[in-house]
C-alpha cells in the first residue's frame, strides 16, 4: 500500500503571486510528484513563467513581487522567514528559455556553480558526469577548454541542464527550455528529459502542446480567471494522458484540441 | 475603398519627385554640417601645427669663433666638457655640476648649455610656417637689413630635447618635460582615487539599490555633476584638498615639511572629484550592458548577489568600465582651470617627484607660454599643444582598442 501513494516533491497551498498590487497568479494549489516530468501549459501571460519561478524564488529579483500563500519542499515553507533564496536555488535548479551559458569554457561552466556551492569532491569527475547526465559528454570531451559560446544553440542549453544537474537538484524546473531550438535539438532535450526524470523531478513550461504530451506525465492547465482580474490561475492539474483526451474543464479542451482564441 | 483618395499613377510621381527633393535637400544639409565640422577641426590642427614650425633669426652675442674654432656640432662631449670647464666661472660650473653630474649629460644636453651660457643665443624674431614658405625671400630681406649680424633658420620647435628639457625662462631652451611628469601624476593619482570610488558606487547603483525616489534623486544628481563647470572642481578642491586636509595633502602629516597643500596631491584629488561622475556613469553602462541572462544563470546555480557581480558582471563589464575610465582621464589631462585654482605653479624647473612635490601641467604651461609677449614662447605653446595631442589621441585611441579588443561573447 506504501508503494502506491505517489511521493510529493513540492506542493503550493493556496498560492497568489502579486506584482504590486496585481495578482498575476492566484489561489494554485497543486501537488508535484517526485521523478515525474510536470507540464505547465496556457495562453501567453498566464503566469506559466511566474509560478515556474516561484518554486526557486527567481521572482524576487523582480522589483515589488511578492507571495502568499505557501510553496512546501519537504514540508518547508520556501518563503518562510528563515529560509534563504540562495539555499532554495541551490535546491531546486533551472533551465532557461534562452540557453544562457558562462562565457566560459565549457568545464568552467559546470564547475563554477560546484566550487561556489563548496563542493569538495573531484571536479573533473563531477563535469564528466554532469555532461554525461546532459548527453553532451561524447560532443564536448576533446573541448572541455573551450568556450562554451563555441557550441551549438542545442549543445548550449545540454551544457546549461548539466550544469544545472552539477550542484544535485532535487527538482529541475525548465522554462520553455527548446523554444529557441531547431526540431533536431528540441528533440535531444525531450529525449533526454525522459533520462532525467529517473533521477529529478522537473517542472516545464511550454507553449507546445505536442511537447507537453510527449514528455509530461502530469499537466497543469494555466488560464485567466472568467473575472476578467487578468490573473492567472491552474485550472485544471492531473495526468497528462487524462487532460489531452478527457479534460474536465471545457476551456482546457478548447485549448488542447486548438478551439481557443 | 478608399482607393480613390490617393494620386493616380502621373500625380503620385510628381508627388514622389516632391519628396526626393526635400529628402536630398536634407542630406545636403546633414553633408555640409558634417564639412564644417571637419574644416574647423583641420583648422585648429593646422593653427598648431603653423606655430610649431618656422623660421627664426637669432644672434650670438658672443660669437662662436671666441671659444672655439670647430663648428659646435662637430665637437664630441669631452671637447664640450672642456669648453664648459675654461669658460664658465667655477661658480657657475659647479653650481651645474651639483644638480647633475656634467660627464652624465648627454651630449645634445652640453650643446644646449654652450649654447645657453657661452654664446647666449638671442632670438630676434620668429615666423611661422606658412609665413616661412610662402614669403621665404621677403623675410631673408627683411633679416638682412635688420638683423645684419643674425642667422636665419628653419626649425622646429617640436624637438626630443623639448620633451625632455625642465622649464627655463628663455624659450629657445624651455622644454616640457616637468609639465609632462606633472600632468602624469596628476591623471595616475586621479585614477587611483576614481576608478575604484567610480566603480564601486556604478556597482552599487546598478546591483544593489532598489529603484526607489532617494536613488533615482542620487542617479540624477550624479548626471548632474558630469555636467558642472570645471572651476566650481577646482574651488572644491581648493576648499578641500588644499585648505582643510592641508596636513594630508601637503605631506606634513607624513614628515614632509618643505611644501604646502598646493601639491601634486591636491591636483590629482581635484581631478579625480572631476572625473568621478563621468567614471560612474560610464560604469554603469558598461554593468547595465551585461545581459540579465548570465546574472539569472548564475543565481541559478546557487550564487550569492556578490558571487554573480565579481564572478560575472564585473569581468564583462571591465573593458566598457576601462574605456569609459580612458576617456575620462584624458578629460582630466586636458583641463587647465582647476589646476589654477588649485595652484598649479608656473615656473618651476624641477620635475615632481612624489605626491607632495609642487607642480606644473601641460595645459598650464601652455596657458603661461602663450600669454608671454614673445613670439618664440608662442611657437613653443604651438609646440606643448602637439605634445598634449598627441598624449590625448594615444590614449583615446588605447580607449577605442580596448574596446575593439573584446568582442560582445553573449
Amino acid at each position: 500500500m506504501q508503494n502506491n501513494q505517489p511521493e510529493i516533491a513540492i506542493e503550493t497551498k493556496n498560492l497568489f503571486i502579486f506584482y504590486g498590487s496585481f495578482a498575476a497568479v492566484s489561489e494554485v494549489n497543486i501537488k508535484i510528484e517526485k521523478q515525474k516530468v510536470t507540464a505547465i501549459i496556457g495562453p501567453s501571460g498566464c503566469g506559466k513563467s511566474t509560478l515556474l519561478r516561484a518554486f526557486n524564488r527567481m521572482n524576487d529579483f523582480v522589483p515589488s513581487s511578492y507571495v502568499t500563500g505557501e510553496i512546501l519542499l519537504q514540508g518547508q515553507n520556501l518563503y518562510s522567514k528563515n529560509i534563504d533564496p540562495v539555499e532554495v536555488r541551490r535546491k531546486i535548479g533551472m533551465v532557461f528559455q534562452k540557453p544562457n551559458p558562462f562565457p566560459k569554457s565549457i568545464y568552467e561552466n559546470i564547475s563554477w556553480g560546484a566550487k561556489i556551492n563548496g563542493f569538495k569532491g573531484n571536479m573533473d569527475e563531477l563535469v564528466e558526469q554532469s555532461l554525461r547526465g546532459a548527453a553532451l559528454w561524447d560532443e564536448v570531451k576533446d573541448k572541455l577548454k573551450k568556450s562554451a559560446y563555441e557550441l551549438s544553440g542545442g549543445q548550449q542549453q545540454r551544457l546549461c541542464i548539466a550544469r544545472t544537474i552539477a550542484i544535485q537538484p532535487e527538482i529541475i524546473l525548465m522554462d520553455e527550455p527548446a523554444s529557441a531550438l531547431d526540431p533536431i535539438s528540441t528533440l535531444r532535450i525531450e529525449e533526454l528529459m525522459q533520462e532525467l526524470k529517473q533521477n529529478y523531478t522537473i517542472i516545464i513550461v511550454t507553449h507546445n502542446m505536442q511537447q507537453a504530451a510527449r514528455v509530461s506525465d502530469y499537466t497543469a492547465m494555466m488560464m485567466l480567471e472568467k473575472d476578467g482580474s487578468r490573473s492567472g490561475t491552474v485550472i485544471e492539474f492531473s495526468e497528462t494522458k487524462r487532460i489531452f483526451t478527457n479534460p474536465k474543464d471545457k476551456r482546457t479542451e478548447d485549448y488542447v484540441t486548438g478551439r481557443f482564441g | 475603398m478608399n482607393h480613390s483618395h490617393y494620386p493616380k499613377d502621373d500625380s503620385f510621381r510628381v508627388s514622389l519627385n516632391g519628396r526626393y527633393r526635400i529628402a536630398n535637400l536634407w542630406q545636403g544639409l546633414f553633408f555640409s554640417a558634417l564639412v564644417i565640422a571637419i574644416l574647423s577641426l583641420v583648422a585648429l590642427l593646422y593653427n598648431v601645427v603653423d606655430g610649431a614650425f618656422g623660421y627664426v633669426a637669432y644672434e650670438y652675442k658672443h660669437a662662436p669663433s671666441e671659444f672655439t674654432a670647430k663648428p659646435l656640432d662637430q665637437l664630441n662631449k669631452q671637447e664640450l666638457l672642456e669648453l664648459l670647464k675654461t669658460n664658465l666661472s667655477s661658480g657657475a660650473y659647479k653650481k651645474l655640476d651639483n644638480d647633475k653630474p656634467m660627464g652624465e649629460r648627454s651630449k645634445s644636453v652640453l650643446v644646449t648649455l654652450v649654447l645657453e651660457r657661452l654664446f647666449q643665443i638671442d632670438t630676434k624674431q620668429t615666423w611661422s610656417m606658412t609665413d616661412s614658405i610662402l614669403h621665404s625671400n621677403d623675410i631673408k630681406a627683411e633679416v638682412a637689413d635688420k638683423y645684419p649680424k643674425a642667422i636665419l633658420e628653419f626649425r622646429s620647435w617640436l624637438t626630443p630635447v623639448f620633451l625632455t628639457t625642465p622649464m627655463s625662462s628663455k624659450a629657445e631652451f624651455a622644454g616640457v618635460r616637468t609639465a609632462i611628469l606633472g600632468s602624469l601624476w596628476m591623471v595616475g593619482i586621479a585614477i587611483l582615487f576614481a576608478l575604484p570610488i567610480g566603480t564601486g558606487a556604478a556597482i552599487y547603483l546598478q546591483e544593489y539599490a532598489d529603484k526607489n525616489f532617494i536613488n533615482r534623486i542620487i542617479q540624477t544628481n550624479i548626471n548632474n555633476l558630469a555636467g558642472v563647470p570645471s572651476i566650481v572642481y577646482g574651488m572644491l578642491g581648493l576648499a578641500i584638498f588644499v585648505r582643510t586636509f592641508e596636513g594630508f595633502t601637503s605631506g606634513s602629516m607624513f614628515g614632509v615639511t618643505d611644501s604646502n597643500g598646493r601639491t601634486v596631491l591636491s591636483a590629482g584629488l581635484t581631478m579625480g572629484t572631476l572625473v568621478l561622475p563621468l567614471i560612474i556613469i560610464n560604469a554603469q553602462e558598461a554593468i547595465k550592458a551585461v545581459p540579465d541572462s548570465l546574472r539569472q544563470a548564475a543565481f541559478g546555480v546557487g550564487a550569492t548577489r556578490w558571487q554573480t557581480v565579481w564572478h560575472h558582471v564585473l569581468p564583462n563589464a571591465l573593458p566598457g568600465i576601462l574605456t569609459g575610465s580612458i576617456l575620462a582621464v584624458s578629460r582630466a589631462i586636458g583641463e587647465t582651470a582647476p589646476l589654477i585654482v588649485v595652484g598649479a605653479s608656473t615656473f618651476i624647473s624641477v620635475d615632481p617627484s612624489g605626491p607632495f612635490s609642487k607642480f606644473t601641467a601641460l595645459p598650464i604651461q601652455i596657458y603661461q607660454w602663450t600669454t608671454r609677449a614673445q613670439s618664440e614662447f608662442h611657437s613653443i605653446a604651438a609646440s606643448a599643444i602637439i605634445v598634449l595631442l598627441i598624449l590625448l589621441l594615444t590614449l583615446n585611441a588605447t580607449a577605442v582598442l580596448l574596446r575593439n579588443r573584446v568582442q560582445r561573447k553573449y
